[in-house]
């Protein structure tokens, strides 16, 4: 069980995920900011304070977007001949690093704000009512590809297990050591499916076995994969990449 | 020339307002930002089959350089904003950008080209200007529309559909960056040959030199 505990591992994780996002954004790349101090004509010396700015700005455009999303408008559906075959894989480790989950010992695990946090097995996940979507994943990196996936809506899972749906984030922890969250408006979106199969088949490992998060309404990385772990909460929990500096909203 | 009762001279005319030159260079400033930590995050995964020079880029990795871009973003189209409110309301565009045939901007650039281009009232644009400009004006339009069509495809899905498809949209995010850069790159080469239009755009004026009598 993961229960309330489970912030300390990855506050440690997030400071590690801090100091390396400083080296990676400043240190190792003087050149660049070189060249645009060469170009503005002026010598950029205040590194952190540039960078504070620049996270400032991110956080005001998390605000934006969440202004900005309408919780009632579906993302587009495209025909089975859109689908890319075979999906890509993208994670922040290679196809060796895949973790190789055993569906007969997994369980969901519950946290945070939940009223009923019994861990939920995979026979008990499958018994629950899905639907298919064929949607269009958009990758940070610029790339797309519509891929089809089959899942409960997660909205119809957090009135289940008495969520509060009143709370500010629904956090997911997963089986590779990956971390994200996301806002309760965009949990409850009718098209955030809890997804276990894609393409009609169970889920494949590259593609999240047993369990991947699938959010149309936002950038890949927002979209966690061999989810193990579900939580409720009102502190900001950040993310694996969001923590290094990709903008946490990352909405579409 | 001199004012007889101070014996001072009368202020050089005003070439180019506040307004104008603050937001033009602003709009430098964040062009330039927009430009090389764009090219950073075509690099992550390029459209077309070559990638932009690295060492030029900014931002030292693909979420350093979402953050200045979608930093700088609102510096654009704030600074925009506030650019064509003030010409279009004050008069600027009518009196500057207007009119511009066709017929004579190719004179002019005829004229360029042979290295007899006038240039010589600052406070008056020629017709190869007028038409620069206003290409730089409709380049930057296009870069905002398609990059919003792209940062919320979802939100915006009819932005998305007016540009045929979130992957059209990209492309014709990167074309309109090409095309903008490359007027950008004659501007600033006309601006190299006639030095005293940047010393008006810096201070609004061309300093006044006494005419020995
Ligand atoms: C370092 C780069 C740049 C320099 C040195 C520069 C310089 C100048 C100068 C000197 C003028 C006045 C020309 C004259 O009086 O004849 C001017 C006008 C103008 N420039 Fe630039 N410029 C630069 C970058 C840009 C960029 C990136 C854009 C847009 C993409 C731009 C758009 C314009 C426009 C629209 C005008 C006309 C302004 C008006 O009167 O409303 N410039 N620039």
């Amino acid at each position: 069980m993961i229960k309330l505990k489970m912030g300390e591992r990855f506050a440690t994780l997030r400071n590690r995920e801090i100091a390396s996002l400083e080296r990676r954004l400043f240190l190792r790349q003087g050149l660049s900011m070189g060249a645009l101090s060469l170009l503005a004509g002026c010598n950029v010396t205040d590194e952190a304070g540039i960078e504070n700015a620049l996270r400032k700005i991110s956080s005001w455009n998390d605000t934006v977007q969440a202004k900005l999303f309408d919780p009632k408008r579906l993302v587009e559906e495209y025909p089975a001949s859109a689908i890319v075959r075979p999906f890509p894989f993208n994670a922040f480790y290679d196809e060796d690093g895949i973790p190789a989950v055993s569906a007969a010992d997994f369980s969901l695990e519950l946290a945070g704000l939940i009223r009923d946090r019994k861990p939920w097995s995979l026979a008990e996940l499958y018994a629950l009512p899905q639907v298919t979507q064929t949607t269009r994943h958009i990758c940070v990196e610029g790339w797309s590809a519509v891929g089809q996936w089959t899942g409960a809506p997660l909205r119809h899972f957090l009135e289940r297990v008495g969520a509060d749906t009143s709370a500010r984030y629904v956090g997911f922890k997963c089986a590779d050591d990956y971390y994200t969250s996301i806002d309760m408006a965009t949990a409850l979106h009718p098209q955030t499916l809890m997804a276990f199969r894609q393409d009609g088949d169970v889920l494949p490992a590259p593609n999240g076995f047993p369990l991947k998060i699938r959010v149309p309404t936002k950038l890949g990385f927002k979209n966690p994969k061999h989810v193990r772990a579900i939580f409720v909460t009102n502190e900001y929990p950040g993310g694996y990449w969001e923590d290094q500096g990709y903008n946490w909203f990352a909405g579409l | 020339m001199s004012d007889s009762r101070t014996g001072r001279l009368p202020a050089a005319p005003t070439i180019h307002g506040r307004i104008v030159r603050l937001t033009h260079w602003v709009n430098a400033l964040a062009f330039l930002i927009l430009l090389l930590s764009g090219w950073k995050i075509y690099n992550a995964s390029p459209v077309f089959a070559f990638r932009l020079p690295n060492e030029l880029t900014l931002g030292g990795w693909l979420g350093g350089a979402l953050l200045w871009h979608f930093a700088a973003m609102w510096l654009l189209a704030l600074n925009g904003l506030l650019y064509l409110g003030h010409s279009f309301l004050s008069g600027h565009f009518r009196r500057k950008l207007w009119p511009v045939s066709p017929a004579a901007v190719w004179a002019d650039i005829r004229a360029a080209l042979s290295g007899r281009l006038a240039h010589d009232d600052l406070s008056v644009y020629n017709a190869a200007q007028r038409a620069a400009y206003i290409a730089l004006i409709l380049g930057i339009v296009l870069l905002a529309l398609s990059g919003l069509a792209i940062w919320k495809p979802v939100q915006l899905a009819p932005l998305v559909q007016l540009f045929g498809g979130f992957d059209t949209a990209r492309v014709v995010h990167f074309v309109a960056m090409a095309l903008t850069l490359a007027v950008t790159a004659v501007h600033v080469l006309m601006v190299v040959l006639v030095p005293r239009t940047l010393l008006a755009m810096l201070i609004g004026r061309l300093p006044t030199v006494r005419s020995p009598q």
